[in-house]
């Protein structure tokens, strides 16, 4: 785990120096970099079948003593698929941008491999404040990745980004603080997830640390109303950076839910669900009904997102087996399916060079290939069957009928509006008169390689979901032996 | 005075010397570069000294000498040597004869070490007075120019007020206790806990006088002119050392006399952080002038530093609460000389101006990476992000906040912290600005041990950040 880390931090170095040579070597250094960590992790496969609330690895290295902080680590199949996802992610982000960036792709690239080890060390880390630290530092390359790269009013969007996940980020600091210190009271203060697993607290006082972290997280989900960072900053960064913020930056949300929100505050989660389903419905409806009336076809494929990451936090508040695993499922697929749509985006763009829809029409005819992947992903994202959305989007909604089936109505109407916008988009880029002005060129072999991958990998998981599940299952177990019975009224 | 006594306050002594030599030199025997190396010698045979330790001992009635004073003298003579380094190549395009620059210098870091080991009312005023005279006329040295002189007189003026203030409530203090000392002053209160209305009004005048000196928000406003107007060398001074003294005997002088007992005392120290956090924000984000941005931001640092004295008024918070206050003081310290470092080298060697607007930053990232990362990483730590130094000493202030239950003013923190953001990070886009959109390029200097100096300070704030626990260690065993 320690050399995953430390070979995107380094390997980040190495592409920012590389520059000097060729500027054509900085992309090559950041895929090799990429690889390199994805076989790092490989040995640690097939982790089905162990016992819940097992590690696959742990490790514990005081870091701080006086302060009970340590450098801790530990890899489950959560991790594991959240960590395999993003290094996948990190390949296809450098393909994307391969020759979008013109100006200091050294730095560009260190940047990208920074965030990644921003992104892997969340997934990774096991000490609150370690977690609350890869919290932060990711962020900061992914501002430099707008701000210096983004599009025309970027400065406005990195801003906003950044003020959006470190005010949230400020409270979930306090709320570890006062947790440690709370549960730790009297005796040394300890960082350690286990060691602030099930610690004694006032309901009252859980209900409002747990309000903390869920802030955070929701921020970056990001939930409704949290979410109004997350068009800018996506429609605003250069494609790789979408690739990375929607594909797996927005995960990390998801992840901190599961792994620390919902473990550490059981009951109090359990009193907030409704509020929390409520969110995700009204995330669901309101990111599909705004991304029906864009123009921009990042600012469609970005409020998407917002609708799609709404049945992530559904299916999280059911607490059931089945709508956990959809979650779950649902990250994956929304990693891929999302950062494919916005790579699609960035191609366009750096073809047409303009990102509204209405100067689009009628591609079909002059870039096929193009079309064909577009059609693919456009029909993954609204949730066909057969791929990996549908798996996902079945899962939270099947499981959550079984205990909230009205709030689940109203999630499943945005599966029709997803259709609506999903295929509106095509048709209005895609289809129609073909146009004389534009005569795009269509995707080469290194983007239909990268298409084909992620086209792959969703039908992989559409068709044959079972061994993602596998290897969630432990850590899904293990999570719902947590007590989420609403007490009584006191 | 028992040798013994004069061993324990070695540092002082040593400083002291050093400035007489300074002195002697200039008279007899005019020569910058003589001058400025017997500084240096002098500020860091100090800090030797300091750090060498010593017995803990009260010398004299006005002093005391303990780990906790020597600790502040180690940064206050490095933090005075680094502003020497700093100063040599600012000066040396902009005066003909600055020698006693630097004497002036050292005395203000002799005010400075003073005041750690003050533990008496008559030694605090000592300290705090020659610390700022020597201020006011550094302030000024660069007397070519219309605004040095504005802040100076500025300076002086308001400052003077603010010592007589805080002059006349000692006097109050003595009228109603009879004591000077600290720990007197504590025991008078015990022994004599009638409720007049001298000592409140005593109380009232010194927290104004030395709210003024740390510039805390009502009293804050000669911050910002000054730190425009001083020279960058002596604005990263003023900034970190000088605030960093005073706010070290107002520590010393609250847990000798245990002033943590007064609620009304806590709470204003309370009232003035909550303001201090919110004003110091808010007023930093209108800035188009870096130094200006950042008084404003030292504003708001010390109004979270203030946090630290309602923490320690709860019980059992107040180790940890001096804990976190004497890390935050070390890593500010750093901090804020490392960002004036940056501007002190940018557009040396162009003429007299000084380039502190944000325009003058603009492109730094393509132009002088080396230089815009350190700027990068002093404003990343002044805005909190870990890895950084301001990361850990904020952490420890939520702790320390945390523990004893400060809401409200931990609230102020996150709502103040993420306010910072914004301006910490225009500077960062305007670094990061491609050629072609900028017109201003002014240049970096190229003498080479400002520069090492600027990179010592990064790795020190990086250090603080990421290895910290020799240092909390220590601070641990000592308070």
């Amino acid at each position: 785990m320690v050399a995953l880390l430390l070979i995107l931090g380094l390997g980040g170095l190495a592409a920012l120096y590389s520059e000097r040579l060729h500027p054509g070597l900085p992309r090559w250094m950041s895929l090799a970099v990429c690889a390199l960590a994805l076989l790092c992790l490989l040995p640690t496969a097939g982790a089905s079948g162990v016992a819940p609330g097992t590690w696959l690895q742990h490790l514990r290295v005081d870091w701080l003593p006086r302060l009970g902080i340590s450098f801790e680590l530990g890899l489950d199949g959560l991790s594991w698929l959240l960590v395999a996802l993003s290094l996948l992610l990190g390949l296809i982000a450098v393909a994307s941008s391969w020759d979008e960036i013109d100006f200091r792709p050294g730095l560009f690239q260190a940047n990208l491999l920074w965030t990644l080890t921003g992104v892997c060390g969340v997934f990774l880390a096991l000490d609150l404040v370690l977690f609350f630290l890869f919290w932060e530092v990711m962020l900061v390359p992914m501002y430099l990745l707008i701000a210096i790269w983004g599009h025309e009013d970027r400065a406005r969007a990195a801003m906003k980004f950044f003020i959006f996940t470190q005010a949230s980020g400020l409270l979930m600091l306090v709320a570890i603080v006062t947790l440690a210190v709370t549960v730790g009271a009297g005796g040394q203060l300890s960082f350690s997830y286990f060691d602030l697993l099930g610690g004694a607290l006032e309901p009252r006082t859980a209900y409002l640390l747990m309000l903390g972290f869920f802030l955070a997280f929701a921020v970056k989900l990001p939930a409704f109303p949290f979410h109004t960072w997350l068009p800018d900053a996506h429609t605003q960064a250069p494609t790789a950076g979408s690739v990375l913020l929607a594909g797996i930056l927005l995960k990390t949300g998801a992840y901190g839910l599961l792994r620390f929100c919902l473990p550490l505050f059981p009951q109090a989660s359990a009193e907030f669900a409704p509020v929390a389903v409520a969110l995700g419905a009204a995330g669901v409806i309101y990111g599909a009904v705004l991304a029906f009336a864009q123009r921009d076809f990042k600012r469609l494929v970005a409020y998407s997102s917002v609708s799609h990451m709404g049945f992530v936090l559904l299916g999280l508040y059911a607490f059931n087996a089945l709508a956990v695993q959809g979650s779950i499922m649902q990250m994956v697929a929304h990693g891929v399916s999302t950062a494919a749509l916005f790579m699609m985006a960035g191609a366009l763009q750096h073809r047409l060079h303009t990102r509204d829809m209405a100067r689009m029409g009628g591609l079909w005819a002059q870039a096929p290939r193009m079309g064909a992947c577009a059609l693919f992903f456009a029909v993954a994202s609204l949730g066909l069957p057969g791929l990996g959305n549908f798996v996902a989007e079945f899962l939270v909604l099947a499981g959550l009928f079984a205990v909230r089936p009205w709030m689940t109505l109203l999630a499943a109407l945005g599966l029709i509006t997803a259709a609506i916008y999903a295929l509106w988009m095509i048709q209005r880029t895609f289809q129609g008169p073909a146009r004389e002005e534009l005569s795009p060129t269509d995707f080469g072999a290194r983007e239909m390689l990268a298409m084909a991958a992620m086209m792959f990998a969703l039908l992989w998981l559409g068709l044959y979901p079972q061994p993602v599940l596998d290897i969630a299952r432990p850590v899904v177990d293990h999570l719902l032996q947590f007590d989420f019975s609403v007490r009584e009224a006191l | 005075m028992s040798g013994a006594e004069l061993q324990a306050i070695l540092p002082l002594g040593i400083l002291a010397g050093g400035i007489i030599l300074v002195m002697l030199q200039i008279a007899f025997r005019r020569h910058l570069a003589t001058s400025i190396s017997l500084s240096l010698l002098t500020l860091l045979a100090t800090a030797a000294a300091a750090l060498e330790g010593g017995a803990d001992m009260p010398v004299t009635p006005l002093l005391q000498a303990d780990s906790f004073a020597r600790l502040f003298t180690v940064l206050f003579c490095l933090a005075g040597a680094i502003s020497t380094l700093l100063s040599t190549d600012y000066l040396g395009q902009r005066d003909d004869e600055p020698e006693e620059y630097y004497l002036l210098l050292l005395l203000s870091s002799l005010g400075a070490c003073v005041l750690a080991y003050a533990s008496h009312l008559a030694s605090l005023l000592l300290g705090l007075e020659l610390m700022s005279v020597a201020l006011y006329a550094l302030i000024a040295y660069p007397n070519k120019a219309p605004l040095p002189l504005e802040a100076a007189v500025k300076y002086l003026m308001l400052s003077g007020a603010a010592s007589a203030t805080a002059l006349f409530g000692f006097a109050l203090l003595y009228a109603g206790t009879g004591s000077l000392s600290f720990t007197g002053l504590g025991q008078a209160l015990d022994a004599n806990p009638e409720t007049g209305v001298l000592l409140p009004v005593a109380a009232v005048m010194v927290v104004a006088g030395l709210a003024f000196k740390l510039s805390l928000v009502p009293f804050h406003l000669w911050t910002p002119d000054v730190y425009q107007g001083a020279p960058s060398p002596i604005t990263g001074f003023l900034a970190s050392v000088s605030k960093a003294a005073v706010l070290v005997v107002l520590l010393r002088w609250f847990s000798d006399a245990n002033l943590f007992r007064f609620p009304a005392l806590v709470q204003t120290t309370a009232v003035l952080a909550v303001l201090s956090m919110l004003v110091g924000n808010l007023l930093a984000l209108l800035q188009d002038n870096i130094k200006r941005m950042l008084a404003y931001s030292s504003i708001a640092h010390m109004g979270y530093l203030m946090i630290v004295f309602a923490a320690a008024a709860a019980p059992g918070q107040r180790d940890f609460a001096l804990e976190a206050a004497s890390y935050y003081l070390i890593a500010y310290t750093a901090t804020t000389l490392a960002a004036f470092a940056l501007l002190t080298m940018l557009g040396a060697g162009e003429g007299g101006r000084e380039h502190c607007q944000l325009q003058d930053v603009s492109g730094l990232f393509w132009r002088y990476p080396g230089p815009a990362i350190l700027l990068l990483v002093a404003l990343l730590s002044l805005a909190g992000i870990p890895l950084t130094a301001g990361f850990l000493a904020k952490f420890y202030l939520v702790g320390a906040a945390s523990g004893s239950g400060q809401w409200v003013l931990l609230g102020s923190l996150v709502i103040g912290s993420a306010i910072g953001i914004y301006y910490y990070l225009r500077v960062v886009f305007y670094m990061s600005r491609r050629p072609g959109e900028y017109q201003s390029r002014p240049g970096m200097t190229r003498f080479w041990p400002v520069r090492l100096t600027a990179w010592l300070l990064v790795a020190a704030v990086l250090l603080l950040g990421v290895l910290p626990q020799p240092l909390l260690h220590y601070l641990a065993s000592i308070l």
